[in-house]
């Protein structure tokens, strides 16, 4: 455990040193920057504009964190060579990707926090300047608790693309790595589609094909209930607890997948 | 010359060439002035279902950019020259926005008001605010607002008391909907559209929580003012007529007495009295107009 803790805390100190932080300040320049524009250029919707942009601006920036940080994790100590030193230390290679992966998911997590810290503030101060009337007319109060619902789920899919981009790094080259990591990205969530098939194809087997490939393909749609919450449409604990394990199990799959691949790979 | 100063010259130096880029780009332009092009409004994807999928998970952050673009598009038409107002992209706008976030209520709700006022405030299409509202009902069937403004549109835009009475009667029965809405189903089918209806309803809309429907209510409660104003001023007209073979004319009116002066709407603008018939109407360069009874101009074809 120390071992992991160890390789996760060097990951963070180098993504703070890689500058990453400096999206939080222009996560929070952008926000502020709407939320005054907002107002000349929307009929009365700056709140729901606001949350919607905070939302999206928190899984955006975390997917670029996630990708570009997550497929260099092990691929650029391959080619720094940097592995074979640390492997000749009490690091066995199972607890070197574990650790590689809680640094990143460590790493989202000040950054997903921070975020959802500034977002809560850029509403407070609309929330107090807006008048009772004004406020009456949101769908969801301004500063909803129910927004830290939308968010849990944006950072259990920022953790499965981080699993995803470690598995990729694994065995692949960065550039490779990026374009399969954002691609899955992107299939994740038209997967939806995938379970539905059989409403537009006859055939049998491209139906059982469609569907044995929405099952092997992150179901990323399902994260996604960040309209629901803007507009104070509950979103049941049932849902969020089945969706959340269902991330948890993916992660585990491919983490173990990547622990295997790795294990394999011969570094002399 | 030491690196430190070499790096203050060289920083001096890029800051003085970007000034005197900054320089000759101003007199450029104040010399050599480009028109900017006219570029027609041009929408890239008309398919709100593949809109939606190509936005991923950030469908509703693009219905808001969609939303900001209709209300420019209605606010820049709205504010050019005459022939200019053509609206064109209104309704796939809001078809839009509307597909890409289904529960966006001001889209549907203010959109079919953009939609249905009479040209030139709007491209007078009451046809697409229903089409529009029918879209939200599909959404969010037991929205009784979404009936209340199709209604609505029925009774002020289309003058169809009848559906406008059906309407308000389905609004009444969803769920939460407020206790007035039955009796004013009722009073739509015996009285039709006696302006007595039409300022309950308006009064019902002031109430709303949307603050751009309040202000289209005080608007409406305002012409409604006028047009009884201009029926009390052409019942006196009437009532005082000028000499035997003389026009109607306010000044006469104020010669003999009946008025103190030339009579005002609220914005400030003189009522306009007809020299034949001594009708009294506001003007038509009142802030009021286009008033509602001018209703339903369509764009010209």
């Amino acid at each position: 455990m120390r071992a992991v803790r160890s390789v996760a805390l060097s990951v963070f100190r180098e993504s703070v040193r890689d500058r990453v932080p400096y999206s939080l300040v222009l996560f929070a320049v952008l926000l502020i920057a709407s939320s005054f524009l907002l107002g000349q250029l929307t009929a009365g919707q700056d709140v729901k504009i606001i949350k919607d942009l905070g939302l999206a601006a928190t899984a955006v920036f975390g997917l670029f964190i996630a990708t570009f940080i997550g497929i260099g994790l092990v691929s650029k100590e391959v080619e720094r060579r940097s592995i074979y030193a640390l492997l000749s230390k009490p690091v066995s290679r199972p607890q070197f990707i574990l650790g590689k992966y809680a640094g990143l998911v460590l790493t989202l997590a000040v950054n997903v926090s921070v975020m959802t810290l500034a977002l809560y503030a850029v509403l407070a101060w609309m929330t107090f300047t807006e008048s009772p009337e004004f406020r009456a007319a949101w769908d969801a109060p301004g500063m909803d608790p129910a927004l830290l619902k939308a968010i849990a789920l944006v950072f259990v899919e920022l953790m499965v693309v981080t699993a995803v981009a470690l598995f990729f790094s694994t065995f692949s080259t960065p550039l490779l790595s990026a374009a399969l990591t954002f691609g899955l990205y992107v299939v994740g969530h038209f997967n939806a589609d995938l379970r539905n098939f059989d409403r537009i194809v006859d055939s049998t087997a491209a139906v059982w094909l469609a569907r044995g490939a929405y099952h092997l393909v992150p179901d990323l749609s399902a994260f996604d209930v960040k309209l629901q919450i803007v507009h104070g449409i509950p979103v049941s604990a049932g849902y969020m607890l089945a969706t959340a394990a269902y991330g948890a199990c993916y992660i585990a799959a491919l983490l173990l997948l990547s622990v295997v691949i790795f294990s394999r790979r011969d570094f002399k | 010359m030491s690196t430190r100063s070499w790096r203050l010259l060289a920083l001096a130096g890029a800051v003085t060439v970007f000034a005197a880029g900054i320089g000759l780009q101003v007199a450029r332009d104040r010399l050599y002035p480009r028109e900017a092009p006219e570029l027609e409004p041009l929408l890239y994807v008309r398919s709100g279902a593949t809109l939606k999928r190509l936005a991923l998970a950030f469908d509703a952050l693009l219905s808001d950019v969609y939303w900001i673009r209709a209300i420019q598009h209605y606010g820049g038409d709205r504010l050019a020259g005459h022939q200019e107002r053509k609206y064109r992209l209104l309704y796939p706008l809001l078809d839009l926005t509307t597909s890409l976030d289904p529960y966006f209520t001001i889209a549907y709700r203010f959109g079919a008001i953009f939609l249905s006022e009479a040209y030139p405030g709007g491209p007078g299409r009451p046809d697409q605010a229903v089409a529009l509202l029918r879209k939200g009902i599909g959404a969010q069937p037991g929205k009784w607002q979404y009936y209340l403004d199709i209604g609505f549109v029925h009774y002020w835009h289309l003058q169809d008391y009848t559906a406008a009475a059906h309407w308000f009667q389905k609004a009444a029965d969803q769920p939460g909907a407020p206790n007035w809405l039955r009796p004013l189903a009722a009073s739509m089918l015996t009285v039709g559209g006696d302006r007595a209806s039409a300022r309950f309803l308006w009064q019902q809309l002031l109430q709303s929580d949307q603050e751009w429907l309040r202000r289209t209510a005080e608007r409406r409660l305002l012409q409604i003012d006028a047009l009884e104003a201009a029926a009390r001023l052409t019942a006196l007209a009437q009532r005082f007529p000028p000499p035997a073979g003389q026009p109607h004319t306010w000044e006469d009116l104020v010669r003999r007495g009946v008025l103190r002066g030339v009579p005002l709407d609220v914005t400030g603008a003189p009522f306009e009295l007809d020299a034949g018939t001594g009708e009294a109407r506001v003007s038509p360069r009142s802030a009021l107009q286009p008033m509602p009874d001018v209703a339903t101009r369509r764009l010209p074809s």
